[in-house]
């Protein structure tokens, strides 16, 4: 993983090359997000995504120490149970029948085991 | 007599209910007014043409008989649901999102699948798969987004009803550019089962109506708990069309200095300004109130959105539905093939970012900071609530933009949802309604917000002033 780079803020909106993240944090973020970017797309979300950040990082001006985060906008909302009870769910035909691949009751996908 | 489609629901259920129409009547006036006017405006990725062979029985329905148009992120069963990508081609839901099934049993009409920002992922409904929608105002601008299909249909007249969902300002923001309503529910009061999810603790889906008393209508069946989710909440649902009552004697409402800002334009601030004059006029008590935090609210949600976004969206590999890339050497070169040709740009934009505000190294510094953020963003508007029943500010800062002006630069699209995204980030309701015209005749629209759970408020000063004004009334010229 690549280490962390401070940011200039003062890279300001069209910041390329002192921005905390350059060509080679998207592209290990992009193969965690199993997409693939060619050269010149690289290169614009490069400057797209460093502008971006430089901007989100204004946050860092506000001292959160004592501050709880918010996750949910609803606080009095904790864990939600539902009785234990068996309902039908959907048929497994009609859940099936959107797959771009299957058979019998399951998903088929690419070969993921090498057998020789 | 006045044609059937530019009837509201109400007066159309009135004339429903003397038997001076039928809903195959309202149907084939919409069908012959979209034939002739969606060429141009774009409202519609879908139209259901074979509704009107299957009008409901069910007379004593609600909203018996009244057609309504879906955003295309929203399930309806057996009918292709895109979010506006081409990763989910093909996809027929096998069941109704809650919100059609209690459309449907009130005997409304889904009529078919309204354009959007892919995924809701933008405020122009530019980054669809199938094109941009026109603003029927000016067909060379935008008419906001995500649910700009929504917005515009009803704005041009091409449906009676619609459905839309906010994130960040998806109802309220096309609504504020077509001149039409919208409201974003408080979060928890509007079922998301079957809405596919972008930000699970942002999203709401909401009515897009063309007067205050639609929406009320539409809240009455839409709202309340539903055990398939868990974040809706179980309280009981008011008669909304009772605050239609033309009265806001004694209503306290707070205009914040923090969103009279620079870069705001002109005529906006000047219609909004107005707005707040007259709603004093008619016995409202104006009080000023600070939101400290406004100015962080647009980085608190590009990176609280995009990482809920990047965790969502990876359920589209190929595998159980719409889109696959055949001839993968392997099964994650399937997924990321996939994903790579499936996804448009600014889905993958947000996924890659909402991805990186997750990884290690960065988890902290910027997604538990902005949920930190957050807490304090909410935090204002519970303090200003102390003081106020409910805040005015402009839905957006300018008026329509043309179409591919901010295309390119994607920050400055991000913070034209300035004004929306706290109600988001804070879980409160907000709606959207006309209050003026630019002098190049583009709508205006000024947003109400108010506490959780208070859409009672809502409809009460939102009414007032449509009735007192009657921009609603006005149609662009198409």
């Amino acid at each position: 993983m690549v280490s962390y780079i401070k940011i200039s803020l003062s890279a300001g909106r069209q910041g390329v090359t002192r921005v905390g993240i350059d060509k080679k944090i998207v592209k290990s973020v992009a193969f965690l997000s199993r997409i693939e970017l060619d050269e010149k797309e690289l290169e614009i979300y490069s400057r797209q995504l460093a502008s971006i950040v430089s901007y989100i990082n204004k946050l860092k001006e506000i001292d959160t120490k004592t501050v709880p985060p918010t996750s949910h906008p609803m606080a009095a909302l904790k864990n939600v149970f539902r009785k234990d009870i068996l309902k039908k769910s959907l048929e497994l035909d009609d859940v099936l029948k959107n797959a771009p691949s299957k058979e019998g009751d399951s998903f088929k996908v690419p070969q993921i085991i090498e057998c020789k | 007599m006045q044609e059937p489609y530019l009837l509201t629901a109400h007066e159309l259920q009135a004339k429903i209910g003397k038997d001076e129409i039928s809903p195959s009547k309202i149907l084939e006036s919409l069908f012959k007014r979209i034939g002739d006017l969606d060429k141009r405006i774009k409202a519609f990725v879908r139209l259901n043409e074979e509704c009107i062979l299957k009008i409901p029985e069910n007379k004593k329905g609600k909203l018996y008989g009244i057609p309504v148009l879906v955003k295309d992120n929203i399930c309806v069963k057996d009918e292709e649901t895109t979010c506006g990508s081409k990763i989910l081609k093909g996809f027929k839901p096998p069941y109704d999102a809650t919100v059609i099934k209690r459309l449907k049993d009130e005997g409304a009409i889904p009529i078919g699948k309204a354009n959007m920002d892919e995924f809701a992922f933008g405020s122009s409904c530019e980054t669809s798969c199938y094109g941009p929608t026109k603003n029927p105002w000016d067909l060379e601008r935008i008419p906001g987004g995500s649910s700009g299909g929504s917005a515009a249909a009803i704005a041009s007249d091409e449906t009676i009803l619609a459905l839309g969902s906010d994130t960040g300002g998806s109802i309220r923001q096309p609504a504020s550019l077509c001149g039409v309503v919208g409201l974003k529910p408080t979060y928890g009061r509007v079922s998301r089962y079957g809405l596919i999810a972008f930000a699970s603790s942002l999203d709401q889906i909401g009515p897009i109506t063309k007067d205050v008393q639609d929406a009320a209508l539409m809240m009455n069946t839409i709202a309340g708990y539903d055990e398939m989710d868990s974040t809706s909440v179980d309280i009981a649902v008011p008669d909304y069309t009772r605050s239609l009552t033309k009265d806001i004697k004694g209503l306290r409402i707070g205009v914040p200095k923090e969103y009279f800002i620079e870069g705001i334009d002109k005529e906006v601030e000047s219609s909004v300004k107005k707005a707040v004059f007259l709603l004093k006029d008619l016995g409202a008590t104006i009080v000023e109130i600070s939101l400290p935090h406004t100015q962080y609210a647009v980085s608190t949600y590009y990176i609280v959105a995009p990482a809920e976004a990047s965790s969502n969206l990876a359920r589209f590999d190929g595998v159980q539905y719409g889109f696959r890339f055949e001839n993968a050497s392997d099964l994650i070169d399937m997924y990321i093939k996939t994903r790579s040709k499936g996804f448009g740009n600014e889905a993958k934009r947000r996924i890659l970012l909402g991805t990186y505000c997750l990884s290690t190294g960065y988890y902290d510094a910027y997604y538990l900071k902005a949920q930190k953020v957050r807490t304090k963003i909410k935090e204002d508007f519970d303090n200003a609530f102390k003081n106020c029943d409910c805040i005015i500010t402009p839905t957006s800062p300018t008026a329509a933009f043309k179409i591919g002006e901010k295309m390119d630069d994607p920050l400055s699209m991000y913070l034209s949802d300035i004004f929306t995204i706290s109600a988001n980030l804070a879980g409160i309701p907000a709606i959207s309604i006309p209050c003026g015209f630019t002098k190049g005749n583009l709508p205006i629209g000024l947003q109400i917000l108010a506490k959780p759970f208070d859409e009672e408020t809502l409809f009460r000063a939102a009414y007032t002033f449509e009735q007192s004004t009657g921009f609603h009334r006005e149609n662009p010229k198409l």
